[in-house]
């Protein structure tokens, strides 16, 4: 027996495909908790959890643990960058928790009337230099960036890495003249990672996520552009009381864990 | 002047021909309802904007010629041979059509770029490529030239080769032949090809910011801007997607005039 | 500028063995479908065929020798069925093509172009574009378009079959004006084509050559079943006299002339055997035309008799073959109405 689609409600197993289509539809239009399910099973119901994309593999590994502990509970994940997640929000997209990359862009959902109650900092990045594992430019410091010959890619100014790294030059007063400015840091990492940049600014996360083929060097400066990530549940959250467990589950002691072994620092 | 549809179209049709229709037309003028037209004029005229406007309108006439270079004589390769051969060519140069953009601008990297297979030659003939406006070229001609070919070779292929054949028998050489007889027969499809090709190239994002990076003023075209507007500044977006649409409204409007006076000359 | 060609294209099973002589129009004549379409784009260049075509003594494509002309080298023009005139060039431009293409300047190749749209009488036209041309104007733009390359070879390919009926015999006449005296391949399912225009004929069926000789021979004693099912039309020739013609021993024969034909310019009769009486004496209040006759031969057709004489074929009753007891050497007297004669202008009698 296969299962058609990539759900992870028990009901999907046996129920007739037609059904499983339709209520995969619904659950798109609703992506909330659903109501099928045999009698005996607790309710089935879906948590939907919209997070910055430097959580991504630290939030897959707390969802999962939160699914084994609460039986008939599906968590699903919208990975993205910060500020669109919150122009999704405000355009109507549902969804139950948000964890953003930086509190500015919390305060604009908390300005939007997007969040339920007060937003709690879980966790908090740095930016590191990262280089292509041979390091071609030879990058050993800040400095070095400011190097007209090495090819150093930013995030733009606009988005909220790109601030941050904005901030960083400023505290250790050079002048970076990138020779890209992309929309997010993965866009940075992968332009290193490929080695068609020399050098990028990306938060360390990012770095220790990218495996043997990037190296990070450790920035001073960076301190004073550290982001906070704040979580909270949201105004149109279907179950506000599983929504305050997610991110009672994310603050938690396993959930800190699981954030510090991906690189992230505590708030 | 526009009269009813005649009496052989079913009248059902026109339900679904006006629904598809309004797909297109709604959201274009939901678009020019949403925008502040009193901060319309400062939105799209900042710096950034008219750079953005600039470099795009400048790669997209270089990468349209580029398209014409290359694309008539495929077309015409394409359009007179049959055979094995032929039908892998054809599909090999029609990749690029069905291809998502950004594999479009991977695959380029890794032909392109500094660690592509391409790379080493181009380091030795001092050729950079990696975030210059020559990628941006390479980009889009990459991903518009399909539209010329097809179009052309759908053209040529109507023409058919009767006229051809007469001109040889009249003395006529192979050259002389494609430039007094096959290229002036084409015309309609070549303009509509233009057109088409020129509207890619205008429009084209993933194989850019993939491949060719995001500066202002060297790679940051159009839609990149407003892909990066969207993060920081969502009415700028707003105001400089309306600038594109008005650009490529413009061109159609333009090249539909041109090709009525040819069409009407030519039958 | 001798013509040969030893060809077979197995692709579209063709076959031909074909020689035509300097001066000489060729007509391939045979039912659509019948390969002469091929035959003549082979001889063009546009196919490749296997075997050998030569012009006097330049071989043009042998695939013994893996020889090779392109078509815009062979000196051989193409007028097609329909005129096939540029659509992007006005007239004048469409005739200029050629010598432009040969290599003449811009005002030399006008002057060509004027020259020939003269010849043609479409001077008044030389601005208009080929769509604001009717189908005979297109035609005589493609006539002098194809002569103005001063072909070596001229090959015709059922100019006159998408004309309106008022149009063709002004092209055919215009035709016969300007292949005269010049190297031609005529393809045409049509009789009476080749027997105004055609010095020899060469009747095609189903991709090979199955009679050939000189015109009236063909088409008046077709050696081929083939050609006997659509040829056996009695063709006359003469010149023209007082609105008849007038044969060579003397005798008129009263017909309708298709077109104004002057005293003593050649001309050919065709009448249907249907049309043909026999009569053991002249008939009285005749028609037009009673014409002493020899029975040369009897032979069935279909289910009548054709009465074959020294003068015309005539298809009659068995009924009326035992009445009129006829026999070779029966001495006759045909009857024809002049209704029934069709005059046409035609090629002199010298090359017959």
């Amino acid at each position: 027996m296969t299962r058609p689609y990539a759900v992870r409600a028990p009901f999907a197993v046996r129920a007739p495909v037609t059904v499983a289509a339709l209520t995969l539809l619904a659950g798109c239009s609703q992506g909330s908790a659903g109501t099928t399910g045999t009698p005996q099973d607790p309710p089935a119901r879906t948590l939907t959890v919209l997070a910055a994309a430097s959580l991504q593999r630290s939030f897959e590994r707390i969802g999962s643990d939160f699914e084994g502990d609460h039986p008939g509970v599906t968590v699903r994940f919208g990975f993205g960058g910060s500020s669109g997640l919150v122009a999704q929000l405000a355009d109507g997209a549902p969804a139950d928790v948000l964890a953003t990359a930086n509190e500015p862009t919390m305060d604009t959902a908390v300005a939007e009337g997007l969040v339920a109650g007060e937003p709690t900092p879980f966790a908090s990045n740095r930016l590191q230099i990262v280089v292509p594992k041979d390091n071609p430019a030879g990058i050993r410091s800040l400095g070095d960036l400011a190097d007209p010959g090495a090819k150093v890619v930013l995030c733009a100014p606009a988005v909220p890495c790109g601030a941050a790294s904005v901030a960083v030059e400023q505290a250790a007063g050079i002048d970076i003249r990138p020779v890209s400015e992309e929309q997010s840091v993965t866009d940075v990492l992968g332009k290193v990672r490929s080695g068609e940049a020399d050098a990028g600014l990306v938060y360390v996360t990012d770095v220790a996520g990218a495996g043997d083929e990037v190296a990070g060097l450790d920035v001073a400066e960076a301190a004073s552009a550290r982001s906070t990530y704040p979580i909270a549940t949201l105004t149109r959250a279907d179950d506000a009381a599983l929504a305050e467990e997610f991110v009672a589950a994310v603050t938690g002691a396993e959930g800190q864990s699981v954030l510090q072994a991906a690189g992230f620092a505590a708030p | 002047m526009t009269r009813l549809p005649s009496l052989t179209i079913p009248r059902w049709l026109l339900v679904p021909a006006a629904l598809g229709a309004l797909l297109v037309a709604v959201p274009v003028v939901a678009m020019a309802l949403t925008v502040d037209w009193r901060e319309f004029g400062p939105l799209v005229t900042s710096e950034a904007s008219t750079d953005a406007l600039w470099l795009s309108l400048r790669t997209a006439s270089v990468s349209t010629l580029l398209c014409l270079l290359f694309g008539i004589p495929l077309a015409v390769v394409l359009a007179r041979t049959t055979g094995a051969a032929a039908t892998l060519l054809r599909s090999l140069v029609l990749l690029p059509l069905v291809l998502p953009p950004v594999v479009g601008g991977i695959a380029l990297l890794q032909a392109f770029g500094r660690r592509g297979l391409l790379g080493d030659t181009l380091d030795v003939l001092g050729l950079e490529i990696a975030f210059s406006t020559t990628a941006v070229v390479i980009a889009q001609t990459f991903v518009a030239m399909p539209f010329l070919v097809l179009s052309l070779e759908g053209a040529l292929r109507a023409a058919g080769t009767r006229f051809e054949d007469v001109a040889a028998t009249l003395g006529a050489g192979p050259t002389t032949v494609f430039r007094r007889v096959t290229l002036p027969l084409a015309l309609p499809g070549l303009v509509a090809g233009t057109v088409l090709a020129f509207a890619r190239c205008l429009g084209e994002f993933g194989a850019t910011i993939t491949f060719a990076g995001s500066l202002q003023g060297t790679t940051r075209t159009l839609p990149l801007e407003i892909y990066l507007q969207r993060e920081g500044d969502p009415q700028a977006a707003v105001a400089l997607s309306l600038v594109l649409v008005g650009v490529a409204v413009l061109v159609i409007a333009l090249t539909r005039a041109r090709r009525d006076s040819l069409v009407a000359g030519a039958t | 500028m001798t013509l040969t060609a030893d060809i077979a294209l197995e692709s579209r099973d063709v076959a031909v063995d074909l020689v035509v002589e300097t001066g000489e129009t060729l007509a391939l004549l045979g039912p659509n479908g019948a390969g002469k379409s091929t035959v003549l784009a082979a001889l063009a260049g546009l196919l490749h065929p296997r075997g050998t075509v030569a012009l006097d003594d330049r071989v043009l494509s042998d695939t013994g020798t893996r020889t090779w002309v392109a078509p815009h080298d062979r000196g051989i023009a193409l007028l097609a069925q329909e005129a096939r005139l540029f659509p992007h060039l006005d007239a004048g431009d469409n005739v200029a093509f050629g010598p432009r293409a040969r290599g003449q300047s811009r005002t030399e190749a006008a002057a060509t172009a004027a020259r020939w749209l003269d010849e043609v009488g479409m001077t008044a036209h030389a601005h208009r574009r080929p769509h604001e041309l009717s189908g005979g104007q297109q035609q005589r733009v493609a006539i002098a378009r194809a002569l103005a390359t001063e072909p070596r070879v001229l090959l015709v390919d059922e100019p006159l079959s998408a004309l309106d009926a008022e149009a063709a015999p002004e092209i055919r006449d215009l035709l016969r004006r300007v292949l005269a005296e010049r190297t031609t391949v005529l393809v045409t399912h049509e009789v009476l084509d080749a027997a105004l225009l055609a010095d020899r004929v060469a009747v095609m069926d189903a991709g090979r050559v199955v009679d050939t000789g000189e015109t009236t021979r063909v088409l008046s004693r077709p050696r081929s079943d083939f050609g006997a099912r659509f040829a056996g039309l009695n063709l006359v020739r003469g010149v023209a006299s007082d609105g008849a013609l007038l044969m060579a021993d003397g005798r008129l024969l009263h017909g309708l002339a298709e077109s104004p034909v002057a005293d003593g310019q050649p001309v050919a009769a065709v009448v249907a055997p249907s049309a043909v009486s026999i009569h053991l004496t002249h008939p009285h209040g005749s028609p037009r035309n009673s014409l002493d006759a020899v029975v040369t031969e009897l032979e069935p057709h279909g289910h009548l008799v054709r009465v074959r004489t020294d003068l015309l074929s005539a298809d009659v009753t068995p009924a009326a073959v035992a009445e009129l007891r006829l026999h070779r050497g029966s001495a006759v007297v045909l009857a024809v109405k002049a209704t029934e004669v069709h005059l046409h202008p035609s090629r002199p009698l010298s090359l017959a």
